[in-house]
């Protein structure tokens, strides 16, 4: 998050419900916001390491969120699928300043927590 | 100090001794392996899955490289061993450097057999025996075209299948009348023939190949009859000879194989031989359980155990095409003294034969039904004496009178390469050493590591006898099942808490019952969600976000991300005006798909996510809510057309089961409940399987329950007969509610009755009136609070935001 940022604005915090999700399109990738019941917000990419899964309809559980199609589980901070199950998703940096979420379209590197 | 061992060859056979060797904690040996192929120990029995794109070269590792380093295991591969000098105890490579030895293992295995026809050596024409050869596969199929595999026996015929589904025109021909005919009798062949030419590969039997065609590749194939065929890539797949030129050079005895005692040993003392170039009474083999079965007795002997002795083979044969059962045993050949025992099952493409001699089983072919090649087996190389089941061997283990054979001895008898998830492609080895290794406890434990029985759960069973067997008695299966990883508690317990304790919602069941997590998991949020709210009827809030998507979104999400939409058609009765509007739907926001389910109701496939409350509301306009075919709660109500129109039609079925839907739509349920009323024992709604059936009788209604026709098939039990409709939905409601209150979350009705017992249920429902009504009573009172549309509730605008992706605004002009 250096020069390379990308940052836009996405909407009010309000709009995004507790343990749920809502999408952000962008030409090149679809990327899914969630927020979880301590209020903390991640975005990752909206598709499973697995089959390809919308992983914004999943159910949100802690910081974690489970796959629709076959209850792959990912950890939404590392990204990283839990479990034995390799496999991740790109992460993207968000912040909340005042009411709002603002989101960085430049994908978080592998390493960085 | 150490003995020097080394081993020609580094396929399975030799792979398996020294795996045999090292199991046994021997480090008595320096190895060293000199391996042709320039790449670690693969399993060459999955050659066939590679090639039809199934699985990649990663997934049938063996060995990799880790494995000859921990074991300390001297790999040369690529290296090729042209000469033994036995006087001097030394193999000498290509290049002319010298290794020497204390024992020698020769495991050079066979080479396919081209048969020396003109052409044979035109570049387009391969044989299928190492991954090289399915490589050249791979590639001529990528270009398309036709492909002739000459050899209708097994690999042939796997060869044959890859190639098709790697999308190349299949031609097999095959020498003999019958495919496969050394391990199968011709009617199985034709069976077999049958399913491959189904499949839209071309079989031609009594084909004798005269030459192969091409100039510098091959363009055809000519037969002695004159006919001639196009070909791109000619395979093949005739047969193997075991591999024994070295042997033979360095003057050990050879015939057919390199000759071997039972110690596996060759003339020459200190050189022992391992697979499918061993030749030992008489007998070559090339199928995989013989290798692991020599290997095991080699490494005994190299461990100092020479008590071991090799005596020979029973093989058996698994064809390992995709959706093609086969298997075959042991001696079939006809012969004086010799009976057999048929089995025809046309229609079903079902046949099996015994081969009886003396009394025992020495042969056995299967197709189409292959389950009970376990116990065959069994009986075959125990040599059990069968006149006592005489007469019902044929159909199987599980038919036989007396006591049936333990199961447990049954699983412990199969091999470790047998397929015990066919879902996952997971075998009793597998999962046995993962057992071992990473010290599983438990099913889910298994279902984590190996995937065995994490898909459609029918061999749930099987998993738990591996793990009895694996673990003894530390292994209870009856042990307290926790709902989730994050209580101890299991469903019943917290059912009875959330009751006892008052608990009215989630943060208080998990707080109060001291869950382990902060907010759950999919699994418990979902349960505790559906517990509450049938426990709680009217008073508990209903919580979206735990629910699964399809029930959050009233539609059923597919693999693409589009969703299905199911209008309510009660009792299976339409109108023109809602098929009118359903193929205006269906027009105007392009649907792509349009089908009639199995519930007698039409089904929208492929709606987008953003068209969904439009789709809904047009259904709605036309008079039609949500047809609930996502709920864990009432499906549909399958109807025949009764009394009205049938000529033996007893009573109005159509109409009660209209009734019987209008009456329980929008009931949640712990798993999914479809029911159907038949107007006659005929039964054309096929209310026998279902949650709840009603068959019309003369004298009233038979009520049935506890049916399923899903990944266990079960006839329903009779609950009652009753004289009215009104009787029918009290019962009905009744029951219902009875297992609304009791079942455990993803439960179906067959299995809740089965767990609390058909009489207790009868006890309750039908002789017990007071109790009845009382259920009943609490179904209509819940029933107020469900009965709400939830298109509907969209539609008005509950929710809008899922429907809406965000569109972010730029917080500076891009550079």
């Amino acid at each position: 998050m250096t020069d390379q940022s990308n940052w836009v604005e996405l909407c009010k915090f309000a709009d995004i419900p507790q343990r749920g999700c809502r999408v952000v399109e962008t030409p090149e990738v679809k990327i899914a916001i969630f927020r979880t019941h301590k209020d903390e917000i991640y975005a990752i990419e909206d598709k499973c390491p697995h089959l390809g899964g919308y992983l914004s309809e999943g159910i949100v559980h802690g910081s974690q969120v489970t796959c629709p199609l076959h209850n792959l589980v990912i950890n939404l901070v590392s990204g990283d699928a839990v479990g034995p199950e390799p496999g991740c998703v790109k992460r993207f940096a968000v912040k909340q300043e005042d009411e709002k979420v603002y989101l960085d379209l430049v994908p978080m590197k592998k390493e960085a927590a | 100090m150490k003995q020097k061992l080394v081993v020609i060859g580094n396929g399975m056979a030799a792979g398996h001794m020294l795996e045999e060797l090292f199991d046994r904690g021997n480090k008595d040996y320096d190895v060293t392996v000199f391996g042709k192929e320039p790449r670690v120990n693969y399993n060459r029995i999955m050659l066939s899955p590679v090639l039809s794109g199934e699985k990649k070269y990663e997934d049938i590792i063996i060995h990799d490289e880790e494995w000859y380093k921990t074991h300390n295991v001297n790999l040369r591969a690529g290296v090729n061993i042209a000469k033994i000098d036995k006087e001097n105890k030394k193999v000498i490579d290509d290049d002319g450097n010298e290794t020497s030895y204390d024992k020698l293992l020769i495991a050079t295995g066979s080479y396919p057999f081209i048969i020396p026809v003109v052409g044979h050596k035109l570049p387009g024409v391969v044989s299928f025996r190492d991954l090289d050869d399915v490589d050249l596969m791979q590639k001529a199929a990528d270009r398309g075209g036709k492909a002739i595999v000459i050899g209708g026996g097994l690999l042939g015929l796997e060869a044959a299948a890859g190639l098709h589904m790697q999308g190349m025109d299949v031609t097999v021909l095959h020498l003999m009348p019958t495919l496969m005919e050394r391990q199968l009798d011709s009617a199985a062949a034709y069976l077999l023939e049958k399913e491959i030419e189904r499949r839209g590969i071309k079989v031609i039997t009594r084909a004798n190949t005269e030459k192969i065609i091409g100039d510098d590749h091959v363009t055809g194939i000519r037969l002695d009859d004159g006919r001639e065929l196009e070909a791109d890539l000619v395979v093949m797949a005739v047969g193997i000879r075991p591999e024994v030129k070295l042997a033979a050079e360095a003057g050990l005895m050879v015939n057919r194989g390199i000759l071997a005692s039972d110690n596996l040993q060759t003339s020459d003392p200190n050189i022992l031989t391992v697979g499918e170039c061993v030749e030992h009474g008489d007998e070559c083999y090339g199928l995989v359980a013989p290798l692991y079965e020599m290997g095991k007795v080699i490494a005994a002997n190299l461990d100092g155990d020479m008590e071991a002795k090799y005596t020979g083979s029973v093989t058996s044969t698994k064809l390992k095409v995709t959706g093609i059962d086969l298997f075959s045993i042991g001696d079939f050949a006809e012969d004086e003294g010799r009976e057999g025992i048929i089995l025809r099952d046309a229609a079903g493409g079902i046949y099996k034969r015994l081969i009886i001699d003396d009394d025992k089983i020495v042969g056995a072919v299967l197709y189409g039904d292959t389950s009970d090649s376990a116990w065959f087996t069994q009986l075959l190389r125990d040599g059990t004496d069968i006149s006592e089941m005489r007469e019902t061997v044929i159909f199987g283990q599980s038919y036989q009178g007396g006591t049936p054979l333990d199961p447990m001895e049954a699983v412990a008898a199969l091999p470790d390469e047998a397929e015990i998830c066919g879902c996952n492609g997971v075998c009793k080895g597998k999962i046995i050493s993962s057992i071992k290794e990473k010290g599983l406890t438990s099913v889910d434990d298994v279902r984590v590591h190996t995937k065995a029985s994490a898909s459609c759960g029918t061999c749930t069973n099987l998993v738990e006898q591996l793990l009895s067997l694996s673990l003894g008695d530390s292994f209870n299966p009856n042990a307290p099942k926790p709902m989730c990883p994050c209580t101890d508690l299991e469903h019943g317990d917290v059912r009875r808490l959330i009751v006892a304790k008052d608990l009215k919602s989630i943060p208080a069941v998990m707080q109060e019952l001291e869950w382990k997590t902060s907010c759950g998991c999919a699994k418990c949020r979902p349960a505790l969600n559906y517990y509450l709210l049938s426990t709680w009827p009217g008073e508990y809030v209903d919580d979206n976000q735990s629910r699964f998507v399809n029930e959050r979104l009233h539609a059923n999400i597919q693999k693409d991300g589009t969703y299905s939409v199911v209008p309510r058609m009660w009792g299976g009765i339409t109108t023109p005006d809602e098929l009118r509007a359903i193929a205006d739907v269906a027009d105007k926001y392009e649907i792509p798909t349009v089908k009639v389910t199995g519930g007698q109701r039409i089904d929208l496939l492929g709606v987008k996510k953003q068209d969904l409350k439009d789709v809904w509301s047009d259904l709605n306009n036309a008079g039609m809510i949500s047809g609930h075919a996502y709920a864990k709660g009432l499906r549909t109500v399958k109807t025949c057309v009764g009394k009205d129109w049938c000529r033996f039609g007893t009573q109005d079925s159509t109409g009660l089961g209209i009734k019987l839907e209008r009456l329980l739509w929008g009931s949640w349920t712990p798993a999914k409940v479809k029911l159907a009323v038949s107007g006659c024992p005929r039964n054309c709604a096929e209310a026998t399987c279902k949650d709840v059936g009603i068959i019309c009788v003369d004298s009233g209604y038979e009520i049935h329950y506890a049916g399923a026709a899903g990944l266990d098939i079960k006839g329903t039990e009779i609950l009652c007969n009753v004289a009215t409709e009104e009787e029918v939905m009290e019962y009905t409601t009744a029951l219902i509610q009875m297992y609304r209150e009791q079942g455990y979350y993803l439960e179906r009705i067959y299995k809740w009755a089965k767990r609390v017992g058909y009489d207790h249920v009868k006890e309750v429902i039908v002789d017990d009136e007071q109790q009845r009504k009382a259920y009943s009573e609490r179904f209509y009172h819940a029933q107020k609070f469900l009965q709400i549309d939830p298109w509907k509730e969209f539609v008005d605008g509950k929710d809008a935001h899922e429907f809406t992706p965000i569109k972010p605004t730029p917080l500076v002009a891009a550079e």
